[in-house]
């Protein structure tokens, strides 16, 4: 015992000297790790990315080729998950619409993101006019809500004639566009109380271009949390896009999304006796949106300091 | 011999809802190259804030530099472009603050913020500025150099980050550093080692250091000038040595009785009585005169100049002004 106990006390300070101390991102991620709900949101994600992406390849119905003479058929050994009225695959769908619906999601928040990360730290440091004109600009955005500005921008879209290809990005700058403003504010409020931190005075003392101290000394005070808004923001983003598409003002068949599969229920019959065509849909936003949820909540539990009580 | 630097009648004052503050009143001094010029004075004296008007560090909507200049490498520092003080910033000039804790930014590396003045300022590549950035690392004494550039700031103590920031000051080799009160947040035995590396920068590069402290046990250490502020301003200054043994200013006596003596016995350590006065309520006197022993009629309705009183000293005080008067 005695023999262990000088060997373990010879022992520890040689493991100071060889290894460095784990950083900030990995100490997060080893807490994440022990989070089961979090993980398991996280697992979920990760399948359904793989399933949508690759899926498909390995479906004979890849194509989409129509063929009337299999149309509404129930679930079978030939096709998992039924077919649709022009007699297409449901899962092969399912999987190419999650496609869309997921890089609809991860590109309007990236966008919104962007937007709104660069518009609050600029707005948040130099504060003044600058601060006072993007904020007008971001209550305005809030005082209407975010559905009916969608559903004109749908109609609009729509009046306009805009290529299907087209809509499909559309529709991610729309989201965006109404996204950024939250974004704005939260990293706006951490601006200003960052901006007076002891060490940024250190870092204007040192001379060093404003640039510089918004993008290398602010920017990444605010990341844990850019990534928690990000992540919980993906889901939103899916269901904003989901809801357009379910009204038929979003993403446009033939394209699909879990959006427009869903306005399989709008039809009375379909939704009575062909539950097979908007339950997996359905089935597969409310999974992938509580999954993201979890996750985004988990990762808040690690990365937000605020709420970090024993380390 | 030309100063390095000169303050020339250097006002600061914070408008407040109450009245206006005159932190810094009227104060002048210069520092010559390689010179240590120590700023002592108590709590709420002023010494910070003349650090953070040279640095031009005073801004917002309440404090203002009212008046003076600061004239260093033939320019007023107080007049120059955002643009050119940016470059004299951590080139030229040069600061420490009090706090080493929380003067670094928590999430980046120290090698990086190291780094960063040197690629700036004297545009080195990032692979020079790293083997720099260690060399700095070493030459403030800490070792594993290589290690400590990859750590993050909370995995080190507050003596290790104060040299850090030292070697982040001396980086660009500047011709001043100013160390606002450098070793208030560490123990005493980190204390000596930081005055031990500033000491040393000094000696390398002949720069000037403008400390600015309330231990009369740091400045026996390391001034070559002193300058003692009260309310704002400079009440004595005059050569180390002489100071400590022929302080001419009350408050400066005061200020030297009211330190241990190592081998004599006192029962109780002497301090000066009163409280420093509330600046809002400041009138033309001496600022002094309620705390002070020998206080006259005079000071209690005229302010005293700063007058030359020995070779190297100047006080401002009626007593010596008396005497001149008298002879």
């Amino acid at each position: 015992m005695s023999n262990l106990s000088t060997r373990e006390a010879g022992r520890v300070p040689d493991r100071r000297v060889s290894e460095a101390p784990p950083s900030l991102w990995r100490q997060a991620i080893q807490q994440l790790s022990k989070n089961k709900m979090a993980m398991a949101g996280f697992i979920f994600v990760i399948f359904m990315l793989v399933a949508c992406f690759i899926g498909p390849l390995f479906s004979p119905y890849a194509d989409g080729k129509v063929n009337i003479l299999i149309k509404h058929q129930p679930p079978s050994a030939k096709h998992w998950l039924g077919t649709d009225h022009l007699g297409r695959d449901v899962l092969t769908r399912l999987l190419q619409a999650g496609r869309i619906s997921l890089t609809v999601g991860l590109a309007s928040m990236a966008l919104s993101m962007t937007i709104g990360t660069v518009l609050g730290i600029i707005s948040g440091y130099y504060r003044g006019i600058v601060d006072q004109l993007i904020m007008r600009i971001a209550d305005l955005l809030f005082t209407i809500p975010g559905i009916p500005i969608l559903f004109i921008m749908g109609f609009l879209m729509s009046e306009w004639k805009v290529p299907t290809d087209y809509r499909l990005y559309l529709v991610m700058v729309m989201l965006s566009l109404i996204g950024w403003p939250g974004v704005a504010r939260l990293v706006r409020s951490q601006m200003l109380t960052l901006r007076e931190r002891e060490y940024m005075q250190a870092a204007d003392v040192l001379g060093l271009s404003d640039r510089r101290k918004l993008f290398h000394h602010l920017l990444p005070n605010v990341f844990p949390l850019l990534i928690v808004i990000g992540t919980l923001g993906i889901g939103g983003a899916i269901l904003a896009e989901s809801a357009l598409s379910f009204f038929g003002l979003g993403v446009m068949p033939p394209t699909p999304s879990w959006g427009n599969m869903i306005d399989a229920a709008n039809n009375l019959i379909d939704f009575e006796k062909r539950p097979w065509l908007w339950i997996p849909p359905g089935l597969a936003i409310f999974a992938t949106v509580i999954a993201i949820n979890v996750f985004g909540d988990g990762l808040r539990d690690v990365l937000d300091p605020k709420k970090q009580t024993s380390r | 011999m030309n100063p390095l630097i000169e303050i020339n009648h250097l006002s600061t004052h914070f408008h407040t809802g109450s009245g206006t503050v005159k932190a810094v009143d009227d104060v002048s001094f210069r520092i010559h190259p390689g010179e240590t010029v120590c700023i002592v004075g108590e709590s709420g004296c002023g010494k910070s804030i003349t650090a953070m008007s040279i640095m031009g560090l005073v801004e917002g909507p309440h404090g203002k530099v009212v008046n003076g200049s600061i004239q260093f490498d033939g320019k007023d520092l107080l007049r120059i472009s955002k643009e050119e003080l940016r470059r004299i910033r951590g080139n030229d000039i040069s600061i420490i603050f009090q706090e080493p804790m929380s003067s670094l930014n928590p999430v980046i590396t120290i090698g990086k913020q190291i780094m960063e003045p040197l690629m700036i300022h004297q545009r080195l590549s990032k692979k020079q500025a790293y083997a720099r950035a260690l060399e700095l690392i070493e030459l403030v004494g800490i070792p594993r150099a290589e290690q400590i550039a990859e750590s993050y700031p909370h995995q080190l103590s507050g003596g290790m980050l104060q040299r850090i920031m030292i070697a982040i000051a001396i980086s660009c080799e500047p011709k001043l550093l100013i160390a606002d009160e450098p070793t208030t947040a560490l123990d005493v035995t980190i204390q000596a080692q930081v005055l031990e590396t500033l000491r040393q920068s000094k000696e390398q590069s002949n720069m000037s250091i403008m400390l600015i402290t309330h231990d009369l046990g740091v400045v026996a250490e390391m001034a070559d000038y002193v300058i003692v502020m009260y309310a704002g301003k400079i009440v004595e200054e005059g050569e180390v040595t002489e100071l400590f043994e022929r302080p001419k200013h009350p408050y400066t006596q005061g200020l030297l009785r009211s330190k241990p003596i190592i081998g004599q016995r006192t029962e109780e350590l002497f301090s000066i009585p009163g409280q420093v006065p509330n600046p809002l309520e400041l009138t033309e006197s001496c600022y002094f005169h309620d705390r002070c022993d020998s206080c006259m009629d005079i000071c209690r309705t005229r302010q005293p100049e700063l007058k030359q009183v020995s070779a190297s000293q100047r006080a401002a005080c009626w007593l010596y002004e008396e005497e001149a008067q008298h002879e």
